[in-house]
C-alpha cells in the first residue's frame, strides 16, 4: 500500500519536509496515548507485524514493540539467534517466507546497510528500517527532531552538532538528512579518524575539537562510541576520548548558552559522556526514550494507511 | 580446409585497415587481399562467408578472465566459459588461478588445459599462482607451472602483501620471462570495505576502499619491477593516482603494462546507490574523475590493454546483501559494446581499440596470436560495429547472471567468432 509516507521507511533522505513533519505532528497526539492508564488506541488491530531483528538490540526493539502494541497490532518478534537466521537462511529466503505468511508490515534491523532496502524491494509489505548497517536509522532520527522541536520549539535554524564516532554510524546519517531538510544546521566533530569521507562536502560544518561544537551548537547529539574502535585502532584509547572528546560538566559550562545534550543509547558513562551532564540539566535523553514510542507509533500508523486527524485524541478510537 | 571472408572492413591494427577478403587455409591466415575470390582455384571447395558492412579483425585475447574450475563449477565452468568468451568476440582468454584448488601446481594447469581441449572453443591459457595456496608465504612451483603451460603468474584477488615475497616472485619469474600480476590492493586499508571510499560509500553507509588502496601497491611493485627488471603487469588498473604512477614509471623504462576493465571505464561509484551487488566488484567502481583518467590513459597508451576480469557469480550469492555478496561481475559478452562506446565518445580510433583487445594483449603476454599475419592462426572475430541490441542476461553464454550493464541498449555486436579457422561462435 502507498501511502502518505511511501511503502516503506528506508531512511530519512529523500523524505520531503511536509512528510517529515507530518510524522511528528502525527507523533504528538500518540505521545498522549502513552500517558493514558490504559495505553491502547485501536489503530492496527488486526494488523501484523514481524520485528526482525539480526543484531541485538534492546531500546529500539522494546520501542517498537510497545509502539505496535499501543497501536493494537499483532506482533512477533525474531531474533537471529534461534532462527532459521542462525541456520544459514538468507535475507532473500527470509523475505520470501514472511511474504508466503502475508505480514503486513515489518521492521527490521540489520548489521548491513542497505538490508531494509533489499527486503523492500522484495516483499509487498510495509517495511520499517530499524536500523541497517553504518547507513540510517531513521526512526532514531525523527525521535531526535521530535525532541529538539520540543525543546525549542521549532528546528529551523537550530544549530545542531553530531559528535562522535559518525563513521560508523546510522544515527549520524539520519539526523543529518533529518537536520539538513528540516531546516537545521548540522555540525560535525570528532576526531578525523571517525569521520567518514566527503562528509564537509554534506553543507555541514566542521568542529574539529569538541570545544568548538559546545562553542558553536544549540544542542549536542553524542554518539555512542563502540567499544571495538579503539581495538580497531581508531583511537589510542578510551581514556584519551573521554580526555578529549568527552562532554564534561566543565565543558559545558563554557558554553556561550544553555545547550541540550542528545545520546541515541546505550551510553558509555565516562567515555563520550560524563554521568553528570548524562543526568543534568541539560540532558533531554529520557525524553528522546519517551518520544521514541510516540515516533514509531506514527511510523507504523502512517504506513499503514492511517491519516493524521484519525490520530486525534478525542475521536471514535479512545 | 578453406574458408573466404570476403568485402569485410578487415583491421589488423597497425598493419591493415581497408576493405579486403581473408583466405584461410589449413586454420591459417592465408592471404589477404582485394576481390580474392576472382582468383581462387577450385571455388567450390570454398566456404565463403560475406562480411559486407562488418569489421574483421583478429580474434579479441582477454589476459584477465575467473572461470571457477575447478571447484566453483556452480558459477562457471570451463566449458561455459569459453562459450562466453567465443560469444564475446574472444578467440584466446587466461585464466587466473583462484579456483580450489589454486592453480599452484602442474596437475592443476594439466586438468584446466585439458577441459579446456575437451570443450574446444576458444584457447585457453592458465596463469599460475605466485605463491602456494596463493597465501602469499611461499613461491609457487613457478618453473613447473610455467612448463606445463602457465604464460603469467599471479595470486589475483589476494594481494601479495609481503614485499619481499613479491620481490623473490619476481626475480625468480624471470628466468623463465614470466610476467607477474599483481592485484593492487594494500589489504590493510580496504579491510571492510564494499565499494569506493568517497563521498557515495559516506551517504550509503558502506564500508569504504579508498584509492590509496590501489595506488600504494602499484607504487610498491613499480618500485620492485625496477629493482629485479622484471615484467609487471597490472590488472584492472582503477584509479587517477594509478594513473600517474604508472605514467611515470613508463617513462621512466620501468617494463609494465597494464590494462582496463570495462565496467571502470563506463561505470562509477553512482551505480552503487540502489545497493545493487552487480555493481560491486574489486577494485571497485571509483568517481568521475578516475573514470576519465583511465579513459585518457587507454588513450595516450599508459593502459596498454583492456581485459574483462570476468567473475561470474552465482545469482544467489549476489542476492544478499551489499556487503556479503561477493565482488566482482562477467564481461566477457559486454566488452566489444563498451569498447566501442569509447571509439563513438572519441577517447580511441576504431583501430586502437581493436588493438587494445587484440595484438596488444598479445605483446603483454608474448602470445603468437591477435594478428591477421600470414600464416598465422586463423582466429578472426567478424563484427557488426552498427547493430544495437539489449542486453538480456538470460540470454548470456555465461553460466552466471551477474552483470550491471542487464537491460542496456548496447551498440556493436559479435557475428562471428574463428578459431584456428573454425567458426566456433555464430550469431543469430
Amino acid at each position: 500500500m502507498t501511502t502518505a509516507l511511501g511503502k516503506d521507511l528506508i531512511g530519512l533522505e529523500g523524505l520531503t519536509r511536509a512528510q517529515i513533519e507530518l510524522i511528528l505532528d502525527t507523533a504528538e497526539p500518540f505521545k498522549e496515548v502513552s500517558e493514558r492508564p490504559i495505553k491502547k488506541v485501536p489503530a492496527l488491530r488486526g494488523k501484523t507485524i514481524v520485528n526482525l531483528f539480526f543484531e541485538p538490540s534492546t531500546r529500539t526493539r522494546i520501542s517498537f514493540e510497545f509502539a505496535e502494541k499501543r497501536l493494537s497490532a499483532d506482533t512477533v518478534n525474531v531474533a537471529s539467534s534461534g532462527s532459521s537466521v542462525s541456520k544459514g537462511e538468507t535475507l532473500v529466503d527470509t523475505a520470501r517466507n514472511l511474504e508466503a505468511m502475508r505480514i503486513d508490515m515489518v521492521v527490521i534491523r540489520h548489521g548491513s546497510s542497505g538490508a531494509a532496502q533489499f527486503l523492500g524491494n522484495r516483499i509487498r509489505s510495509n517495511v520499517v528500517n530499524a536500523g541497517d548497517g553504518q547507513h540510517e536509522h531513521p526512526t532514531q532520527g525523527l525521535l531526535d527532531l521530535l525532541t529538539l522541536r520540543d525543546e525549542f520549539g521549532k528546528i529551523e535554524g537550530l544549530k545542531v552538532a553530531i559528535c562522535g564516532d559518525v563513521l560508523h554510524s546510522r544515527v549520524a546519517r539520519s539526523n543529518l538528512w533529518g537536520l539538513r531538510t528540516m531546516g537545521a544546521e548540522v555540525g560535525i566533530c570528532g576526531p578525523a579518524s571517525l569521520l567518514p569521507r566527503g562528509i564537509s562536502e554534506l553543507g555541514v560544518t566542521m568542529l574539529p575539537r569538541i570545544e568548538d561544537a559546545i562553542q558553536w551548537a544549540d544542542a549536542l547529539n553524542i554518539l555512542r562510541l563502540q567499544l571495538e574502535r579503539m581495538h580497531a585502532g581508531f583511537i589510542p584509547s578510551l581514556r584519551e576520548y573521554n580526555r578529549v572528546f568527552g562532554v564534561s560538566t566543565e565543558r559545558l559550562a563554557q558554553a556561550p548558552k544553555p545547550l541540550r545534550i542528545l545520546h541515541p543509547g546505550p551510553m558509555n558513562r565516562g567515555v563520550e559522556i560524563d554521568s553528570d551532564v548524562a543526568d543534568g540539566p541539560h540532558s533531554v535523553i529520557l525524553p528522546q526514550v519517551t518520544n521514541g514510542v510516540a515516533v514509531r507509533m506514527a511510523v507504523l500508523y502512517l504506513l499503514a494507511g492511517g491519516s493524521p486527524e484519525w490520530a486525534t485524541p478525542g475521536s471514535d478510537d479512545r | 580446409m578453406r574458408a573466404l571472408i570476403k568485402n569485410g572492413q578487415v583491421i589488423d591494427p597497425g598493419r591493415i585497415n581497408q576493405i579486403a577478403d581473408v583466405l584461410i587455409e589449413d586454420g591459417k591466415i592465408h592471404t589477404i587481399d582485394s576481390n580474392l575470390e576472382s582468383t581462387l582455384k577450385n571455388p567450390e571447395s570454398v566456404t565463403i562467408i560475406d562480411a559486407k558492412g562488418l569489421i574483421v579483425c583478429p580474434g579479441f585475447i582477454d589476459l584477465h578472465v575467473h572461470f571457477r574450475e575447478p571447484g566453483f563449477e556452480y558459477k562457471e565452468t570451463i566449458a561455459t566459459g569459453v562459450d562466453s568468451a567465443v560469444a564475446g568476440g574472444f578467440s584466446t582468454v587466461c585464466c587466473m588461478p583462484n579456483t580450489n584448488p589454486v592453480n599452484d601446481s602442474q596437475s592443476i594447469t594439466d586438468f584446466i588445459l585439458r577441459q579446456a581441449k575437451v570443450a574446444d572453443k576458444a584457447r585457453v591459457f592458465p596463469i599460475g599462482a605466485i605463491t602456494k595456496g596463493s597465501k602469499g608465504e611461499e613461491l609457487a612451483e613457478i618453473g613447473e607451472l610455467h612448463q606445463a603451460g602457465c604464460v603469467a603468474i599471479s595470486d589475483d584477488g589476494i594481494p601479495v602483501m609481503n614485499s619481499l615475497v613479491m620481490r623473490r616472485a619476481m626475480e625468480y619469474a624471470r628466468a623463465f620471462d614470466l610476467p607477474v600480476v599483481d592485484h593492487c590492493e594494500d589489504a590493510h586499508l580496504s579491510a571492510g570495505g564494499a565499494m569506493n571510499e568517497g563521498f557515495v560509500s559516506t551517504e550509503l553507509g558502506i564500508p569504504g576502499i579508498p584509492n590509496a588502496a590501489e595506488e600504494v601497491m602499484v607504487a610498491r611493485n613499480i618500485f620492485l619491477a625496477e629493482l629485479t627488471h622484471s615484467r609487471l603487469h597490472l590488472p584492472h588498473v582503477s584509479t587517477i593516482g594509478s594513473v600517474r604512477l604508472l605514467r611515470e614509471a613508463k617513462e621512466r623504462g620501468v617494463s609494465v603494462t597494464a590494462e582496463a576493465c570495462p565496467h571502470h571505464f563506463t561505470l562509477t561509484d553512482e551505480a552503487v546507490r540502489t545497493f545493487d551487488t552487480n555493481a560491486k566488484m574489486n577494485p571497485p567502481l571509483r568517481t568521475d574523475a578516475d573514470v576519465q583518467a583511465v579513459k585518457t590513459a587507454l588513450k595516450d597508451g599508459s593502459i596498454d590493454i583492456i581485459a574483462t576480469d570476468h567473475a561470474p557469480h552465482a545469482v544467489h550469492e549476489k542476492q544478499r546483501q551489499f556487503d556479503n555478496a561477493p565482488f566482482g561481475i562477467i564481461g566477457l559478452e559486454t566488452a566489444l559494446p563498451l569498447t566501442l562506446n569509447l571509439v563513438e565518445e572519441g577517447v580511441l580510433t576504431l583501430e586502437q581499440a581493436i588493438a587494445k583487445l587484440t595484438c596488444e594483449p598479445a605483446r603483454v603476454f608474448k602470445l603468437p596470436f591477435g594478428t591477421l599475419a600470414v600464416g598465422a592462426d586463423a582466429d578472426v572475430t567478424l563484427i557488426d560495429p552498427k547493430k544495437t541490441w539489449t542486453l538480456e542476461p538470460n540470454r548470456l553464454r555465461s553460466k552466471s547472471r551477474n552483470t550491471p550493464f542487464a537491460g542496456w541498449t548496447m551498440k556493436g555486436q559479435i557475428v562471428k567468432t574463428l578459431v584456428g579457422g573454425r567458426v566456433v561462435y555464430e550469431g543469430d
